[in-house]
């Protein structure tokens, strides 16, 4: 996720921290370099003009500052900057006294509206309410049916019928008021915004629901256009947010600044992925600092909490660290870890893990995942409790139990007991000097909510980054893994 | 089997995250509930101001017309010979609205400053741009004695594939060719309810299968079928996917393997490209390419604001043409490409 624009920062990051003072030529130079990461990552013109304007306010604002080299002004500065264009903070969804709340859903074809009206219901559900979908798009064949498959996934009602999108959407909503559902979602047909009937008719929609909330679903990969967009949808809709889809393809993102930037309205929800999980809240300041290069270790402790059984996971890592960790630990670990979406998405959060190990994760196959679970499952308790044991003759049976080879489960006995071997070396006691993922994610989960103030949070993590990078490009293939696990360091800090 | 370090890294990092985590609430004294309070009326609040950027038109009208009228600057200020940097500064910006991109643009600009602008400014970016577009842009329509041509389209998710694909199978059967049509996105929910839509509406002939079914085996059976009742082509659907997984890249692959064993061909292999989609699109042509072999580009909804100018990388870089571009909804609307009007409607000159 924005992956791009963070290796230009990166890079900005290094060249930056190696002058002792900061001359105009400096900062003019640093800032063509931010203007064209930021235009190589799709953001408007308009919006990286604007921008930079504000970057360079700030850093000649804050030239008195002398805690912070000169460099490091620029990258606050830049941080800063990004934080409030994304949002300030993150919008607070709240309820309608009068149920039933009404969301209505616009934006170009092919965004991802009716994908989302699926997960949004979803969402909502989590919050406890009784969400009611209503399929307004009678304009994309089957985008009526897609929404009644999605709605079936999630467990929520979807109403629809052959008339009108207005009619449609009149009658859903008194059809909700009578069910008392207290969330209704409109989904409604993607639309150019220079194609005066729709918009008047999605006008209509508005106008006949009054919609609490009006969300433009936007895609991440979109370019200059998100401006053109976004504004024309604002004009005719009076947005109350944006919802960016598609942010687990590779790079780019400036379409959601952009959007941002010129309607001045927050981001509120960002879908991440194909499956109905692979959707959250968005939160400015941590969107910022991922830009930056730091992870996102508060959504992926908040998903953590929400998802997975976090007993199980603490007593799990626990055990890892005091190295009595059993296949059974495993099985059950990878169970939870499942629960959490794919394995891309969750390293994606983690701040100090470098690109290869990023790459590897996502390409992951899910079916991997079941193969080590069939072979596991195939195991008496006595071997997932002392793999030692397993002999040849035993392996032979663990294979064909799990419909798997003798060299699969070789490949991951041999794994496991590296890991384990890894945890134990760990947890010997050297690590707090390690400059890798696990102190530095203490500290920053500790740090993150106490002293925002202070240096943004991007910031530290970008001169880790730099040290994680570092290791990455001495230890090559299969040396890379065992250095990342090194790279774990138990929370002793705290 | 790398998998078993991610869990372990994912579950120690995570693991560890939640203890902290909870170190820290129990710290603090537990907090009761709050209770639930009636919701204020207000219910968006706006947190930060709007940012104070140029107000610009929001219509195409207003934007062609200011566009045009920037251009137009341009060409009255230039003469033969040398380009002022002010000049150079309103190209770039034109060039970077259309999402030409920061790579092109440059190389422009550069072209201008080294060269002048012998014929006015104006025909020099438009000379240029039609450079980059010069690539051969027929379309394959037949196969080996024996096999079937299979068209495939590739994409990632929302695009337009199988609008597209309903757009084309019109054309084909309006030119009186039998068609078939291979629903092979079974991923996305009720996408084979889609382009069965457009078979009918289209008069081809369809074999679809339930969703999460295997892709190849659709696309497999639609070969059997058109053999059989000897078709003239079949064009094949896929499900939309990003282009950075090499998982999802790898099916593809693997479906076009399928579609181009007997007795099918893949002739022709569309990589459909929404023509808002900014610079993203050069990596993923780059990806489709090498995992799919693709050898035309559809670009859909050029009739929006969006001018699609990444194409024009595309085309200068990979060699991949444009060969339809999508101006529309109705079934008419896939039009054949011309680079002259793209890079006018680029230029709003």
């Amino acid at each position: 996720m924005f992956d791009a624009l963070s290796e230009r920062f990166e890079r900005l990051g290094t060249s930056l921290r190696s002058r002792g003072r900061l001359s105009d030529a400096d900062l003019d130079e640093a800032l063509s370099e931010v203007r064209a990461a930021l235009l190589d990552a799709d953001v408007e013109l308009g919006v990286v003009r604007a921008f930079l304007d504000a970057v360079r306010e700030r850093v000649s604002g804050e030239a008195l500052n002398q805690n912070l080299a000169p460099g490091q002004q620029v990258i606050k500065a830049v941080n800063e900057q990004l934080i409030e264009v994304l949002g300030g903070s993150a919008l607070k969804v709240t309820y309608a006294s009068k149920p039933p709340t009404v969301v209505l859903l616009a934006g170009l074809q092919g965004a991802g509206k009716t994908t989302t009206a699926a997960k949004l219901a979803q969402w909502f559900k989590q919050q406890g309410r009784q969400p009611y979908l209503i399929a307004a798009d009678l304009q994309r064949p089957a985008a009526v049916e897609q929404l009644r498959v999605l709605g079936t996934q999630v467990g929520v009602d979807v109403f629809s019928e052959s008339s009108t999108p207005l009619e449609v959407a009149r009658k859903g909503l008194a059809e909700a008021t009578r069910l008392g559902r207290d969330v209704v979602i409109i989904d409604t047909a993607g639309r150019l915004s220079i194609d005066e009937a729709l918009m008047d008719e999605v006008r209509d929609i508005s106008g006949a629901t009054s919609p609490h909330y009006t969300f433009l679903v936007i895609d991440a990969v979109t370019g200059q256009d998100a401006v053109q967009t976004a504004r024309a949808f604002h004009e005719t809709l009076e947005l109350s947010g944006i919802i960016v889809t598609k942010l687990d393809y590779d790079a780019r993102g400036g379409a959601v600044l952009s959007a941002r930037g010129v309607v001045g309205r927050p981001i509120v929800f960002a879908s991440t992925g194909e499956k109905m999980a692979d959707f959250e809240l968005f939160h400015p300041d941590r969107m910022a600092s991922r830009i930056l290069g730091m992870g996102d270790v508060l959504s992926l402790i908040e998903q953590a909490e929400q998802r997975m059984d976090a007993d199980v996971l603490a007593e799990g890592a626990g055990r890892m660290m005091s190295g009595t960790f059993t296949l059974d630990d495993f099985l059950a670990q990878m169970g939870q870890v499942r629960k959490m979406g794919s394995l891309g998405g969750i390293m994606k959060m983690m701040p100090g893990v470098t690109k290869e190990m990023r790459n590897a994760a996502s390409n992951v196959d899910e079916n991997e995942l079941s193969k080590i679970e069939a072979i596991i499952h195939s195991m008496t308790k006595r071997e997932r409790r002392e793999p030692v044991i397993i002999d040849g003759s035993r392996r032979n049976r663990i294979a064909r139990g799990s419909g798997t080879s003798v060299g699969a489960v070789n490949q991951l006995l041999k794994q496991f007991n590296e890991m384990r071997k890894m945890m134990k070396q760990m947890s010997g006691g050297n690590m707090p000097q390690m400059p890798g993922g696990m102190g530095r994610m203490a500290s920053m989960a500790a740090k993150a909510s106490a002293q925002r103030e202070q240096l943004p949070p991007g910031f530290e993590a970008l001169g880790a980054g730099m040290n994680a990078g570092a290791q990455a490009t001495r230890g090559g293939g299969g040396k890379n893994k065992k250095k990342k696990g090194g790279r774990v360091t138990p929370p002793k800090q705290r | 089997m790398i998998v078993v370090i991610i869990v372990a890294v994912i579950v120690v990092l995570v693991g560890s995250g939640v203890v902290i985590a909870r170190g820290r609430r129990r710290r603090r004294p537990m907090l009761p509930d709050a209770p639930r309070v009636a919701m204020p009326s207000v219910l968006v609040t706006e947190v930060t101001q709007r940012p104070s950027l140029r107000e610009e038109p929001g219509t195409l009208a207003q934007r062609l017309g200011s566009s045009r009228s920037v251009f137009d600057r341009v060409r009255a200020l230039s003469g033969a010979g040398a380009v002022s940097a002010e000049q150079l500064e309103v190209v770039e910006e034109v060039l970077l609205r259309s999402d030409v991109g920061v790579a092109t643009t440059n190389m422009i600009l550069d072209d201008l400053r080294t060269n002048g602008a012998p014929d006015g400014i104006a025909t020099s970016v438009r000379n240029s741009l039609l450079d980059s577009l010069s690539a051969e842009r027929s379309v394959t329509l037949t196969a080996q004695p024996g096999r079937v041509p299979v068209w495939l389209f590739v994409g990632v998710n929302g695009v337009g594939k199988t609008t597209t694909i309903g757009k084309l199978a019109q054309r084909h059967v309006d030119e009186g060719r039998k068609v078939v049509l291979a629903a092979g996105d079974t991923f996305r929910a009720a996408a084979a309810d889609q382009l069965e839509e457009w078979a009918t509406r289209s008069g081809a002939d369809i074999v679809r299968s339930a969703e999460g079914a295997d892709p190849g085996s659709v696309v497999h059976d639609a070969l059997g079928r058109a053999a059989a009742r000897g078709a003239d082509i079949v064009l094949a659907d896929t499900a939309g996917r990003r282009a950075n997984s090499t998982n999802l890249l790898d099916e593809l692959s693997k479906v076009r393997r399928v579609a181009d064993r007997e007795p099918g061909e893949v002739v022709e292999t569309f990589m459909v490209l929404d023509a808002t989609t900014g610079q993203n699109a050069l990596s993923q042509a780059r990806e489709f390419l090498a995992a799919a072999d693709v050898t035309g580009i559809v670009l859909t909804k050029l009739d929006g604001t969006a001018r699609g100018g990444i194409v024009v990388a595309i085309e200068r870089d990979l060699n991949i043409p444009v060969k339809y571009v999508g101006v529309g909804e109705g079934v008419h609307d896939l039009i054949v490409f011309e680079p002259e009007a793209f890079v006018d409607s680029l230029l709003d000159t």
